[in-house]
Parts: C-alpha cells; sequence; structure tokens
C-alpha cells in the first residue's frame, strides 16, 4: 500500500515536470528573474510573483511570530493546565479549522475597507486589496502552526534544567530567556519554517485579498500596500483562463518551483524536529 | 521416556550475533513445576520465549538446536500452531484493554475465529477461571471490561486465558514480579493447585520463590545452563560453585 | 542587592503581562469572524436555501443546495478512497518502521502534507481531466483524497505506535496468526485515535477550494453526475463572495455559515471521540 504512496509522490513530480517543459524550453533560466509577465505576447517571467510570494509569507511570518511565542510560551510555561488554557487552546485549534475560503471572504468584506481607511489615512492610494492586506490574514492563518509546536517544544525542556535555574533565584522571565529559549532555540525555527511552508502554500485567501496585478510596484509603499499577485494566486487566477500550451505550461512551471519551494522548506523543518525530539 | 513433555537439545539464541543461550540441554517431566532461575541477562527469559517460538519475533533474533515437545521439534512445526499449544503468562498482566473478561478468557478462540457454542464457552470460562482462582471474585461481573480488576486478578485473567487454550504445558516469564505481595502469593499458590493438570515452567528473578513453588530448579548464567536439580537438592547442596555463589547473594 | 532584585522582578512581571496580552489578543479576530459569520449568515438560512439551487442574477432568492450535495457527494467519494488506503499505510508505517520502503513512504506523506493544494489540483487536471476531456466531480473527489492520505496515515500511525507491546505479545502468544493480531487486537485499541483522525481529514478537506477549481469546477445546476461538473460549498463562496452582485454575497455568507457550521461540529466530534472512546490501556 505504501508503495502506492511513493508512486503517487513520483507520479506528481513527473507531472509537473513534463508540464513545464515547452515553458522551460522557451525561456529557460531567465523565467526566474523575468519581471514581465504578459500572456499575449508570451514573455514569461515569474520574479513579480516569486517577489509577491516571499513578502506577503515574510510579513506574515513576522506578524505571526510574537502571537505564536507568546501563545506557546503562556500554554507552555505559564499556565499549562486549567479551565483557561484549555480554552485558548481550543480557540488556536479553531483559528487553525477554520477553512482558508471564509478568511478570504470575511477578508474580502471587513478587512478591505478597514485597510482602505488606513490607506487614506497614511495617504496611499486606497486599494484595500493589496500584499499587506493578505499578509495579515495570512498571519492570523498561520498562528496555530507555530503556536501549536512551540507549546510541544517548550513542554519539553527538562525540569532540572528549570529548577537548577530557579534555585540559583532567577525570576520566571529570566528562566525563560535564558534557559527555555536556548533549549528550544532550534526547534522553534523549525516551527518558523514550518508555518512558513504553510503561508507559501496558501491559495484561496490570498487570491482574494491580494490584487492581482502582475508588475512590479515602483516604490516600497506600493510594493507593500498595492496590489501584486503570489505564485498560488496567479495559478488560481489564471489556469482557467489559459488558452494555449505555452501560458499554460508557464502556469505549471510556476506550479512547479512552488512545489519545490514548499517541499525543500517543509522537509528542513520535519527534519530538524524529528532530530530534536529524538534528542 | 513416556514422560518427558519438553525436552531441549543443543538448544542456542542469538540475538544478531550476540549469542545469548548456549548449548542448552533439559529434559522436563509431565506435571512438573520447573523453576527458571539466574542474575538478570543470564538468557533465562531468552530461552523460554525459545520454547514457544516468541523469541523469533523479535527482528534479527534466531536460533539453533532442537526443542521437542512430546517428542516433535516446535521448529518444524507451524509457529502459530505451536503457540496455540503452549500457554505463556508475562510479567506485566496484559489483558486485552477492548474485550470483557468473558472475551478475555476465551481470546485464544475469539481471535482465530474458531467457532464454539455459546454453551461450551460459557464451560470453558467457568472452568479456567475457576483454575486461575478468580471465577468468584468476577461472576458477576463477566460482561464488564476487565480494567477494574487489580494486579494480581489480571494476573490471573491471563492465566485464564492461558488455561482455556488446553495447553499442556504454561510458561512464565516472571509472572509476579509487578504484583504486590499478597497478589504474589495467590498466583504462586495457583502453582501449586495448576501443577495437577499442567506442566508450568516459570521463570524468576526471586530465589524464595523459585524454592517455595519448584519441584525442580534450572540455574542459568551467562547462557549456559550452569546445573538443574531438585529444588531441595539445589538450595541446600548445589554441585556448581557458581550456583553456589548465586544462592548466597555474592550476586544476583 | 535589593533594588536589582525589585527590577528583575518588574521585568518579569511586565513580561509575563505582555505574553498575556499577546496570548489573549488573538482571540479577538477570531471572534469577530465568527460572530460576522453567524450574523450575517444566519440570517440568510432557511428550507428554500438549503433547498434549491442559485437563482440568475438579479433573481432575489435562490440557495445553495447543489453546493451542498455536491460538497457531501465529493467528500464522502473522497474518503471512501482514502480512508483504506491511509490506514493501510499508516498500519504498516506503525509495524515496520525501520525497512527502506518505511523510510521512503514516510518521507513521501511528508512531502504530500506539504503541497499547497492548488498543486494538487493542477496535477489531477493532467491525470483526470484532461484524459477524460471534462472537469469532473470523480476529478475533484481524487484531488480531495489525496489531501486527506498524510492526515489520515500519520494519525494511524501514531495511535498504533503508542499502544504499548505487550499486547501485541499477549495475542501473539495465544498462537493468533500475525494478520488477525492486526485486526482483531490492535486497530479496535486504536479505534479512537484512527477515527479522530479520519474526521479531522473531512473537516479540513470540506472547506478546500483551491483543488475543486481545476477539477470539479462548478456547476450552476443541481447535478450527482460523477463525470460531470459537480458544484461545492467552498467553491460557491468563493464565487458567489468575489462577484459583484448583492445578494450572490448574500448567498456567500449564507454558504459560510453553514461551511463554519460543519466544520466546527467535526472538529467537536473528533474531540468527544478522542475523550469518550478512548480504549483505557
Amino acid at each position: 500500500m505504501s508503495i502506492f504512496l511513493v508512486l503517487i509522490i513520483i507520479g506528481v513530480l513527473i507531472t509537473l515536470i513534463v508540464e513545464s517543459l515547452p515553458s522551460i524550453k522557451s525561456s529557460g533560466i531567465k523565467y526566474l528573474w523575468g519581471k514581465v509577465w504578459d500572456p499575449v505576447q508570451n514573455i514569461y517571467g515569474a520574479y513579480p510573483f516569486l517577489v509577491g510570494t516571499l513578502l506577503t509569507s515574510f510579513i506574515a511570518l513576522i506578524i505571526s511570530i510574537p502571537f505564536s511565542y507568546a501563545i506557546a510560551i503562556y500554554l507552555g510555561e505559564y499556565n499549562p493546565k486549567g479551565w483557561l488554557s484549555d480554552l485558548l487552546k481550543n480557540t488556536v485549534e479553531l483559528i487553525a479549522a477554520v477553512p482558508s475560503i471564509i478568511y478570504g471572504f470575511w477578508g474580502l468584506f471587513i478587512l478591505v475597507p478597514l485597510i482602505r481607511t488606513l490607506e487614506i489615512k497614511l495617504q496611499i492610494i486606497p486599494f484595500g486589496v493589496g500584499v499587506f492586506t493578505a499578509s495579515i490574514i495570512l498571519a492570523v492563518m498561520i498562528i496555530p502552526y507555530g503556536a501549536s509546536l512551540g507549546i510541544t517544544l517548550i513542554r519539553m525542556v527538562p525540569s532540572p534544567l528549570k529548577e537548577g535555574a530557579y534555585a540559583l533565584g532567577a525570576t520566571r522571565f529570566e528562566v525563560i530567556r535564558k534557559v527555555i529559549m536556548p533549549y528550544t532555540r532550534t526547534g522553534l525555527f523549525a516551527g518558523v519554517l514550518l508555518s512558513l511552508g504553510r503561508a507559501l502554500g496558501e491559495t484561496m485567501a490570498v487570491t482574494m485579498l491580494i490584487g492581482n496585478s502582475t508588475a512590479i510596484a515602483d516604490t516600497f509603499k506600493n510594493l507593500i500596500f498595492g496590489p501584486g499577485n503570489t505564485m498560488a494566486s496567479v495559478i488560481a487566477n489564471e489556469f482557467a483562463e489559459a488558452d494555449h500550451t505555452l501560458y499554460l505550461s508557464a502556469l505549471i512551471e510556476l506550479g512547479l518551483v512552488l512545489f519545490a519551494v514548499t517541499v525543500v522548506i517543509n522537509l528542513i523543518g520535519k527534519r530538524i524536529i524529528t532530530r530534536f525530539t529524538n534528542n | 521416556m513416556e514422560n518427558t513433555i519438553v525436552k531441549a537439545e543443543n538448544y542456542n539464541s542469538y540475538f544478531g550475533d550476540n549469542h545469548v543461550v548456549k548449548d542448552v540441554n533439559i529434559s522436563i517431566n509431565k506435571n512438573e513445576v520447573i523453576a527458571v532461575m539466574g542474575p538478570s541477562g543470564c538468557g533465562k527469559t531468552t530461552f523460554l520465549r525459545g520454547i514457544n517460538r516468541m523469541h523469533e519475533l523479535i527482528p534479527g533474533a534466531t536460533s539453533k538446536g532442537k526443542i521437542l515437545l512430546d517428542g516433535q521439534n516446535v521448529y518444524d512445526m507451524n509457529a502459530i500452531y505451536v503457540r496455540a499449544k503452549i500457554g505463556m503468562v508475562f510479567q506485566r498482566p496484559n489483558p486485552f484493554p477492548n474485550l470483557s473478561i468473558y472475551e478475555n478468557v476465551i481470546a485464544g478462540y475469539l481471535l482465530n475465529g474458531i467457532k464454539v457454542a455459546k454453551a461450551d464457552k460459557d464451560v470453558i470460562v467457568e472452568k479456567s477461571l475457576t483454575s486461575a482462582a478468580l471465577w468468584k471474585e468476577v461472576k458477576d461481573s463477566l460482561y464488564k471490561k476487565g480494567t477494574f480488576l487489580s494486579g494480581g486478578q489480571q494476573q490471573r485473567l491471563c492465566i485464564a486465558r492461558a488455561i482455556a487454550m488446553q495447553p499442556e504445558l504454561i510458561l512464565f516469564d516472571e509472572p509476579t514480579s509487578a504484583l504486590d505481595p499478597i497478589s504474589t502469593s495467590s498466583v504462586e499458590a495457583l502453582f501449586h493447585e495448576l501443577k495437577a493438570n499442567y506442566t508450568l515452567i516459570i521463570v524468576t528473578h526471586n530465589m524464595q520463590q523459585a524454592a517455595r513453588v519448584s519441584d525442580r530448579t534450572a540455574f542459568f548464567y551467562m547462557g549456559e545452563l550452569v546445573e538443574f536439580d531438585d529444588t531441595k537438592q539445589m538450595f541446600t547442596n548445589p554441585t556448581d560453585q557458581r550456583t553456589q555463589n548465586y544462592i548466597t547473594g555474592r550476586f544476583s | 542587592m535589593e533594588p536589582k532584585i525589585g527590577m528583575r522582578n518588574l521585568k518579569s512581571s511586565a513580561f509575563k503581562g505582555v505574553i498575556i496580552f499577546f496570548a489573549f489578543v488573538i482571540t479577538i479576530p477570531l471572534i469577530i469572524i465568527l460572530l460576522y459569520i453567524i450574523k450575517q449568515g444566519i440570517t440568510q438560512v432557511n428550507w428554500h436555501f438549503l433547498t434549491n439551487v442559485p437563482a440568475p442574477p438579479g433573481e432575489k432568492g435562490g440557495g445553495i443546495a447543489n453546493a451542498l450535495v455536491g460538497s457531501f457527494i465529493m467528500v464522502m467519494l473522497a474518503a471512501v478512497a482514502a480512508v483504506p488506503i491511509g490506514m493501510l499505510a499508516g498500519i504498516y508505517l506503525s509495524e515496520n518502521p525501520r525497512t527502506k520502503l518505511a523510510y521512503y513512504s514516510g518521507l513521501c506523506v511528508d512531502i504530500l502534507q506539504g503541497v499547497p493544494s492548488i498543486v494538487v489540483g493542477i496535477v489531477v487536471y493532467f491525470w483526470v481531466v484532461k484524459p477524460f476531456g471534462t472537469f469532473s466531480a470523480l476529478g475533484g473527489s481524487i484531488a480531495l483524497a489525496i489531501m486527506m492520505l498524510p492526515i489520515i496515515i500519520r494519525s494511524t500511525e501514531q495511535t498504533l505506535k503508542l499502544l504499548p507491546d505487550s499486547l501485541k505479545e499477549a495475542a501473539l502468544s495465544l498462537g493468533v496468526p500475525y494478520h488477525r493480531v492486526i485486526l482483531k487486537v490492535i486497530v479496535p485499541c486504536g479505534f479512537a485515535g484512527i477515527l479522530s483522525g479520519i474526521t479531522l481529514s473531512i473537516a479540513r478537506v470540506i472547506g478546500e477550494t483551491a483543488p475543486l477549481l481545476f477539477t470539479a469546477l462548478g456547476n450552476r445546476f443541481f447535478s450527482t453526475n460523477l463525470t460531470k461538473p459537480m458544484e461545492s460549498l467552498p467553491h460557491v463562496i468563493f464565487n458567489y463572495a468575489t462577484s459583484p452582485y448583492d445578494d450572490w454575497h448574500d448567498l456567500a455568507w449564507g454558504a459560510s455559515f453553514i461551511l463554519l457550521v460543519f466544520v466546527l461540529t467535526l472538529n467537536i466530534v473528533t474531540k468527544v471521540i478522542t475523550r469518550k472512546w478512548k480504549i483505557q490501556l
């Protein structure tokens, strides 16, 4: 039965590669940093989407990390049991359970107008949609992943280690900073990677909130607050309209890049964690 | 010898390249209670598990030589058949948590899909539980799951489960080491009663237990069968110096 | 030494405050989202909503019957495929952890878990839609099944690995053949964990849109034909939410509410299963 599994994965890989071949043949490695995406003229460059993907994911990561850490520290160290922590735990699990389409939908109707007013105040073109908006929603969505991993890791810190520090007269904050954090550092990094992997592959919510523009913004402000595209969202939007083979193939190649990047990040993250939990 | 039930001939056990049981020759008669004792790591449990072919289930575990059950080499027979014919009770009581007490007793039949009429099943259950001195305590809760039973009761349930298969030979792997003293003595009293109908081989870490319950005792040391003798004789006047050292507590 | 300790204690308490703030503030967006969906959606839900297909834009009324049925059919079909394969693979992995096959399939499960859902959609498009020339519910089910597999496999494997060896030994020593030991002792004892993995995977895929975009597409009309496009709840939300028509927006809110109810119920069911059915070892 597991042979079946291996077959599936190999199948996925082969399909992606085969279908991207036409595009690879025509644009070669320049595909990765071509800045123009023009289906009509058959020029395809993935650069804007790489930028969009990386931007949204990293901003989302940065926004989410303090929250993930806080939840992990609170539930792992300060308050592992009790009704309040159960409540928090269930809430976090709920956040993870809500389908992304609902986040996207809600974001479109509630978050976007809010961002628009913010942009007006900051004197930016009030698109409402854009990289920033997408990043916010993405951040909320990936918080549970970092948090749950963090909780497991923090709980794994051996008591004797902490007790030694307390016995020397350290405050709770100091124990956390000087004992728990260093001990779990690699593991938490892995958690960050896994959250990143999740963010990279997220499609629907991002598609609905990112504004779908294939150009690269000229100023930094526009970069963050203006519309953009991620690899996933461009595939979602344009797949149905791809009417000639090269166009389709270019999109598939995008899928291949996305596949490669997410797989690598996820595997590294998982590897770190298994090594950590086996110690 | 018509009375021999189990005979080991040049029996050796290995874990990979590790030679843990070395050239054992031993002959055990029907309705005897045999104690197998020795310090940790001496190979006594490995030897025991070789008799009902549980040893080979561990990856990398092999054996050489013969173990004759009623004259036939168990290593020439179907392993599953061998295990069904020989009963085994483990160190930690392990009743099946998803089955009721009733179902646990006849688990050997249940899990093998052997069809038995309900009336016959009831008879088997009652007989086995009685032989295990558990019937009175559980007869009103036969259909409940056995998790409320004490350690000693759970172990007696496992004994009933082994008995229900009507084996001639029952192997015990340190059966009371996880039990409290009261449960231990109830299980030891059981050995005495079981002996009428079964042959028992009991691996034990506890010298005093060996002296209390067995007819003959085998002393293992570093994988070898050092001495095998009448229990009283072994404990008062052992032949081998190593046995003497063990009994007097030089090492344990 | 005195002021130093005071200062340090102050820092410690301040830190705790900061942590608590950040940890709990995150519940606010969730509550807002949930409340908003409930408020907007619950007014939409009535019998008419649940039993009718969408009306053309401009007409009032209409519902999500086709989406409800479609989601149900595709998820059930996906489960029928994914559950046996997933359970068998999970059993294999837990029983044979050291073989080469176990290593490579474990790797593949990890990879599969990380694959973005849209990539799964693309691949199934090429496997199922293109060869048959039509978008189909079958394709959608296959895509969903692929997404369910890693969850089922991992939870089966973890559950079974946690069972003590003594269980297997007890059964084997009674002369029970290996396959029966697995089927009649190991799997029943791990039932709660395995089942919760299954319900979890269903809760996960019922809200997935991306894999269905290029496989099942969507269908304005009611259909139970597996070889034709089929509508689904998440897809209907996507379509209506991004459309310019207000009454379609209303439909999307109602659909979101229903979807949310399903997902939350499944999650609660999972929790109840784990608590109630867990066999005490």
